[in-house]
């Protein structure tokens, strides 16, 4: 008997448009390049614009950057007035004494000096003596630049960037080529075994036909014996994943919740580098770490109302940075116009995120000041963190599991000294854990 | 074998044709239960709302919401301040010394506060800051955070602003001045230099004002009599320290006789040292502290008292006076020849409301020269003049008073004429009152107006002349009130705050002292002021004295309780469950009486089924006030005499559970403590909340061990004779009890080692200590009827026990004596008479909370190890492990473990401090508030110890030597509990466990305590 295949089957007709679908999607892929950095020319050729009047804008720049930003920007007060086209409303000369040294300007009674001086909320300006009439001409240049219109490269007018492309091949790229590959194969296997039960069908050879047997399923059921192992084994085995369930009840491992300002630990801590316990000051005095008020954001956020031009990662802009900027000045009754505080408060309902239950007793300075931990180590890599989220599991276990591992930092400690020599005496061993040291006690932590 | 015994259930079983037998045979329940009536009727069941189906359906929806509703986790919010203040960092707590007096208590304190909340009073060590903290101070941080405070100026009862009030009241002093109108201000005693200068130029400015101060309990008598001969209307200072004789005559100078405070100095000469100890004797009327405490101590009425003191009066200074038989004549013979002898190192003190007792007093003390007697640097304490007070209530009634202003006083409710007191408001044109609470005087005055607690306001004091004292605030004013003084500046035409006032009037005070650092400090020492020596006609005064006669059927003496004092701190729960040091009676006041008188009246006592104590009540009439309280028969209460405490029976600004007990100062008449009264017995029983229904030790020599100063010196070198260590039988030997052990001991050599001692000699009974534990350990209050069920959660408790025979000697020697079980000398009986205190016993207090036994029977029976033992030596209580089962408790032999029969916080059946966000104000925040179904018990304060251990290892130092202490051995004045680190050979603690006095408790159990207790000796 021969048998002839559907050589017009509609799924073999499926099978092969998806296959070169596939095949030019992936040539497609392979050559995604990421967009030219057409945006980024735009503030360079700012930069290199023929500079106005008579100094070097670039070398203005970078003194305008060490000298004059901290309190000045081009175009915004903050502590002292914007600076852009300044030269055109002052005289140069009368610039000079100004900057070298303003006070002696204002007691001299300068009319235009103490007007300054009051307007900018009797702010004394600090004097620069150091910076010589070219150093200033430089200044001026840079200040007398006109504003550059630039856009910040992709970023959407709701304030979230683009995603941007990794250059190269991604490792989504390269795992979309395998499995691709690997369906080719499995079509190519269809199309062989077919063609060659088409060539068995056409030579006459006859297939075996399988005997039919008794099913496994059902030659399963019978044997008591397997369905008794193999109701305790799945009995078990729920029960271990059952277990495992109920065991992360209520631990928030990961709980990132969505805070009244997004405040990103990645540009404090990381970009920037401030240290932890700049902010956290009381982790070192204290059992709790404390969120720091908001006096200690504006010792540098009174001079930082915005985020640079460039900062755009992680999907967010700039103009969300600032935005989030402008919630902590809302927030601490602070009036970016007038350089004043309002006195209209608004505290921070931030939401908490690191949660130990009531009846148990954790100190920060034990682990921070005594034992010298680095806060990454329960909180996780928290400079790389845009949303800040819990890192640890802060369950018992945990705790334990490193009170049993770290040696207690003894070294230099004159509380340690004597209880030291005793017990390492007593263990025979020179370096003690936390656990030797009573770290496991029920009440050291319990009460 | 089968009994043939036949068992009755009541003795009217034996007759055969009771009725009542008969139904009760056949019917199981002796009422008809109406099962029936309401399963077949039909209609109701049909009618009823909820069907069947319905009830399935609400249980099956509530059982889904509530797992739905648990499958959330809760979102909490953490709000930093805004600007956060310099010295206030989240988590650490501030101190701040400051200084109390609310006319009756004064201390001076150091306030912990946590995040700018007060939440647990401390004692000022500084030198010089002498009086230190009694547990109504201890507990009048939650006084502040009381919900029935005032909270608003309420004019006529309506809500109003201090404006107002202000404007109505000047309005009324310019009226007053144009019509030449009295003005009047009623305060306490102030004690303040500055509020006295404010005062003075008030009168200056309104000539017709005067000022009136008033003391809810008197101390006129002693006032006049030393105003009479010093020249100064002041108290004399005492220093018991100073004294080898001590005679008091009906003052209980260990309670609040003269305002108290003098347990310190006298807890210090009671420590045997070199064979020396201070002698005490007692004669007064109630048993009190100082009577517990006494080495001899006779119950005696207050006549009998009045001749005793003649009659050493007459010994001492060798005066003629005639006087006849007087009562326990050889005591008193021997007491008066003692002090004689001990000359400079005696002293006589006496609490008798009588000018002339008092001037005795002086005139002995002079005699002697008595160098615990001082007048520099007297009391400024009390000022108050009964006879001004009772012109001013005339002057009101005849209605020449135009304006009254008061401030910290509450006459309404503790005058004894109180309704002529009120008559006499209404005649006045305008009543102002300052007061903390809307108590019964804010409640009928025009104008009442929130005064702050002394923890939210600034003052300057003068507590005794030469020092100087400053209140400083430790919170924000938690109401919009307004302190007296303010209004006094206010109407002074003075702009200036007080805080200025005061600053600015510091100079003089402040003795070379920067402001800062006398605010620092909470006080300045100066050189005591010394006052004129004077005299007065005491052989006259003696002879008036010597004719005092008991007058009516009882002497009424009224007293103040440990708890409540004078009753201005009513509203505070853990003052109201303190049980009382000598009756352990809670929750309520109530007439104690002799045992004889008792059974006269027929008024009893009696424990019954549940455990809790019942009472007869009886009703104690003076003049034609008659007042029913219940009775409680008091061992070492004087025949003829009948004791009630005032500062109960309040109604006004009190939640509900606290209005108890009865109004004592209905019966103060005159501001004399003694009257004439009849007891006729009343109906119905009075259920009471007693902690300890078991009064006496039985003979149990090992629970307080005793011995007399004579053993004590004779055999100092042979402790065994009066501080045996228990043997039991080990191999048929005779063994020591502590070399018996079922259990390996850890190696404690290493690292700390925490104990506590515990001198019974300088234990006073004042309980500072418990009311300080409530504090610092967040002890819940349970309420009346859950402590009468002895389900009182006090961590640390008093016990207190009386000796059945005269002495606790006596009562070992007889049980020793016991032979067979039958007969005169037969145990059978014999326990049985052993049970009831003897009319006048010796006396004991014995602190005692978890004893952290090393080898503890609760830690082997607890099946979930909730309950373990550290290194240092705590018994840890792991409460969130703890599943409830009670065994531990039941494996006490202490019992003092503590089971949470409810949830005791945020539950409106415990309408407590924890039942609202005020008074959880006091919550420490260091420390776990339990919840319902888990035992807890004291933690020997572990959160206190490893603090001081984490502040040493991060100021990279050892722990200071005696660095270490718990809230109880802080409290502790007397210098009775002393707790640190034994592994420290230098520290206090572990010289006082090598004392030779020094005794586990139940030593024979084999538990190896880390508290352990100092044998008490006795000086008879």
């Amino acid at each position: 008997m021969k048998k002839v295949g559907n050589h017009n089957s509609i799924s073999r007709k499926i099978v092969f448009s998806l296959a070169l679908m596939l095949t030019f999607s992936f040539t497609s892929f392979s050559q995604t390049t990421p967009p030219a950095t057409d945006a980024a020319a735009a503030p360079a050729a700012a930069a290199t614009a023929p500079a106005a009047g008579t100094g070097d804008a670039a070398a203005g720049k970078a003194l305008f950057g060490a000298n004059c930003a901290a309190c000045h920007a081009l175009d915004k007060k903050m502590t002292g007035p914007a600076l852009r086209g300044v030269a055109a409303k002052y005289d140069k000369e009368w610039l000079y004494k100004w900057i070298n040294n303003s006070s002696a300007l204002i007691k001299s009674g300068d009319a235009k000096a103490i007007k300054i001086f009051e307007e900018n909320n009797k702010a004394v300006m600090t004097a620069f003596p150091q910076l010589s009439t070219t150093d200033i001409d430089n200044i001026i240049a840079y200040t007398s630049e006109p504003k550059a219109e630039v856009k910040a490269p992709g970023v959407t007018p709701d304030g979230k960037g683009a995603p941007v492309e990794e250059s190269g091949l991604s490792n989504n790229v390269i795992l979309g080529a395998l499995s691709l590959v690997m369906l080719m194969l499995v079509v190519m296997l269809f199309f062989v075994n077919n063609v060659l039960t088409k060539v068995a069908k056409a030579n006459g050879i006859q297939v075996a036909e399988k005997e039919s047997s008794v099913s496994l399923w059902k030659a399963f059921a019978r044997n008591q014996f397997l369905v008794l192992v193999a109701s305790i084994f799945l009995l078990l085995a729920s029960g271990y994943f059952v277990y495992g369930w109920m065991m992360q009840v209520g631990v928030d491992q990961d709980y990132a919740p969505i805070q009244p300002i997004h405040y990103s630990h990645r540009v404090h801590a990381g970009v920037n580098g401030i240290d932890c316990k700049y902010c956290h000051s009381a982790a070192r005095v204290s059992k709790n770490a404390g969120i720091p008020s908001l006096n200690v954001c504006m010792n540098c956020h009174k001079n930082i109302s915005e985020v640079s031009d460039t900062t755009n990662t992680d999907g967010y802009g700039k103009p969300f940075y600032d935005a989030q900027i402008q919630k902590l000045y809302d927030a601490v009754g602070w009036d970016k116009a007038t350089q004043k505080y309002t006195g209209k408060t608004q505290p921070v309902k931030w939401v908490r995120i690191h949660n130990l239950p009531d009846f148990a007793y954790f100190n920060h300075s034990q682990h921070v000041t005594v034992a010298g931990i680095e806060c990454q180590k329960c909180h996780g890599p928290v400079e790389t963190y845009e949303v800040q989220k819990q890192f640890a599991p802060l369950t018992m276990g945990w705790c334990i599991k490193c009170h049993r591992e770290t040696d207690v930092k003894m070294e230099g400690n004159a509380y340690y000294t004597k209880i030291h020599e005793e017990l390492s005496k007593k263990y025979g061993v020179e370096k003690l854990t936390a656990a030797q040291m009573g770290g496991l006690e029920c009440g050291k932590c319990h009460y | 074998m089968s009994s043939n015994k036949k068992y009755w259930k009541s003795v009217e079983e034996l007759n055969e044709n009771s009725s009542i037998v008969e139904t009760l045979r056949n019917n199981e329940f002796v009422e008809e239960i109406p099962t029936d009536t309401f399963l077949s009727d039909k209609d109701s069941l049909s009618s009823s709302s909820t069907t069947r189906r319905d009830f399935l359906k609400y249980v099956g929806f509530s059982t889904a919401a509530a797992t739905l509703a648990a499958c959330e986790g809760p979102v909490h919010k953490s709000i930093p301040y805004v600007l956060q203040p310099e010295q206030i960092i989240p988590g650490v707590a501030d101190f701040y010394a400051t200084t109390m007096f609310d006319g009756f208590d004064f201390a001076n304190l150091l306030v912990k506060t946590r995040e700018g909340r007060p939440i647990k009073i401390e004692n000022n060590t500084l030198v010089g800051a002498k009086f230190t903290a009694n547990a109504r101070v201890h507990a009048s941080v939650l006084s502040m955070y009381d919900n029935m405070r005032l909270k608003v100026t309420k004019i006529d009862q309506k809500d109003a602003t201090w404006a107002a009030a202000d404007l109505k009241i000047k309005a009324s002093l310019a009226d007053a001045k144009a019509k030449g109108g009295q003005v009047v201000l009623l305060t306490g005693t102030l004690a303040s230099p500055s509020t006295e200068k404010l005062i003075a130029e008030f009168i200056a400015q309104n000539p017709t004002a005067k000022h009136v101060v008033y003391d809810a309990v008197s101390e006129s008598a002693a006032l006049d009599a030393f105003e009479a001969v010093y020249g100064e209307r002041a108290l004399a200072d005492y220093d018991f320290s100073k004294a080898a004789t001590i005679v008091s005559v009906g003052a209980d100078f260990l309670g609040d006789w003269q305002g108290g405070g003098y347990d310190a100095g006298y807890a210090q000469g009671r420590i045997p040292q070199k064979g020396k100890m201070s002698k005490h004797f007692q004669f007064e009327a109630n048993m009190t502290l100082s009577g517990a405490a006494a080495d001899k101590r006779v119950p005696m009425t207050v006549a009998a008292q009045k001749q005793a003191l003649v009659k050493i009066y007459s010994i001492v200074t060798g005066a003629s006076v005639a006087i006849g038989k007087i009562a326990n004549e050889d005591v008193v013979v021997k007491a008066a020849q003692q002090l004689k002898s001990a000359g400079s190192k005696g002293v006589l003190v006496s609490g008798i409301q009588d000018k002339n007792a008092q001037l005795l007093v002086l005139a002995i003390n002079q005699a002697l020269a008595s160098e615990a007697f001082s007048t520099a640097g007297t009391r400024q304490i009390r000022k108050g003049s009964d006879a001004k007070v009772a012109q001013l209530i005339a002057d009101m009634n005849a209605g020449s008073v135009h304006t009254l202003i008061m401030s910290d006083v509450n006459p309404v409710y503790t005058l004894a004429n109180s309704k002529e007191f009120v008559s006499g408001l209404k005649k006045v044109k305008l009543s102002a009152a300052f007061s903390l609470r809307e108590d019964e005087t804010a409640s009928v005055t025009n104008i009442a107006i929130p005064a702050p607690h002394y923890l939210e306001s600034w003052n300057d004091l003068v507590l005794t002349k030469g020092t100087y004292s400053l209140v400083q605030p430790t919170i924000r004013p938690l109401f919009s009130s307004k302190q007296f003084q303010e209004g006094l500046l206010s109407w002074t035409g003075n702009s200036a705050s007080f805080y200025d006032y005061i600053k600015a009037n510091a100079a003089v005070y402040l003795n070379g002292m920067t402001w800062n650092k006398a605010l620092h400090d909470g006080l300045v020492v100066g050189a005591p002021v010394p006052t004129t020596a004077g005299s007065a006609d005491y052989t006259a005064a003696a002879n008036a004295l010597a004719q005092a006669k008991s007058e009516g059927e009882f002497e009424l003496v009224l007293y103040t309780k440990t708890g409540l004092g004078d009753g201005q701190q009513a509203n505070n729960p853990w003052l109201q469950e303190f049980p009382d040091p000598i009756t352990r009676v809670s929750w309520d006041n109530y007439i104690t009486i002799s045992r004889a008188d008792a059974e006269k009246k027929q008024l009893t006592n009696e424990i019954v089924a549940n455990g809790g104590l019942n009472g007869s009540y009886a009703t104690v009439k003076v003049g034609n006030v008659s007042v029913t309280a219940p009775v409680i028969i008091q061992p070492g209460q004087a025949p003829g005499t009948i004791g009630l405490a005032l500062g109960y029976g309040k109604k006004a600004g009190l939640k509900e559970e606290m209005q108890v007990g009865v109004n004592a100062y209905a019966l103060y008449n005159n501001f004399n403590n003694v009257q004439a009264a009849s007891l006729t017995k009343a109906a119905g029983e009075h259920e009471f909340a007693c902690v300890q229904s078991q009064k006496t030790l039985m003979g149990r020599g090992d629970i307080i061990k005793e011995t007399t100063l004579t053993v004590f010196t004779a055999k100092f070198d042979e402790p065994d004779v009066w501080n045996p260590t228990p043997k039991v039988s080990l191999d048929h030997k005779e063994v020591e009890a502590t070399s018996v052990d079922l259990w390996e001991s850890f190696d404690r050599s290493v690292g700390h080692h925490f104990n506590l001692s515990i001198d019974l000699n300088a234990c006073t009974g004042c309980g500072a200590c418990v009311i300080a534990c409530h504090a610092e350990n967040n002890v819940p209050v349970v309420g009346k009827s859950e402590v009468r069920r002895s389900r009182d959660m006090h961590w640390l408790r008093i016990d207190r026990y009386y000796s059945s025979e005269e002495t606790f000697e006596q009562d070992n020697e007889k049980k020793e004596s016991f032979n067979g079980l039958f007969g005169d000398k037969g145990s059978l009986g014999g326990f049985g008479q052993m049970e009831s205190p003897a009319d006048n016993p010796q006396v004991a207090f014995q602190p005692v909370m978890c004893q952290h036994c090393n080898h503890a029977p609760c830690e082997t029976v607890c099946p979930v190890a909730a309950t373990s033992h550290g290194r240092q030596g705590q018994n840890q209580m792991a409460y969130n492990r703890c599943v409830g089962t009670r065994y531990c408790a039941n494996n006490c032999p202490y019992k003092v473990r503590r089971f949470n029969w409810f949830l005791y916080n945020n539950n409106d059946e415990f309408d407590f401090h924890m039942n609202d966000d005020l008074g959880r104000m006091v919550v420490n925040p260091d420390v776990n508030v339990r919840s319902r179904g888990v035992m807890e018990k004291c933690s020997m304060c572990i959160q206190k110890t490893q603090l001081t251990i984490l502040t040493a290892k991060r100021e990279g130092r050892e722990v200071a030597t005696d660095e270490f202490q718990t809230a109880c051995s802080a409290a502790c004045s007397s210098g009775a509990m002393v707790f640190g680190d034994v592994n420290n050979k230098e520290s206090q603690v572990a010289k006082l466990a090598e004392s030779n006095r020094m005794y586990h408790l139940l030593e024979h159990v084999g538990t190896k305590p880390n508290v352990f207790y100092h044998v008490k000796v006795r000086n008879t």
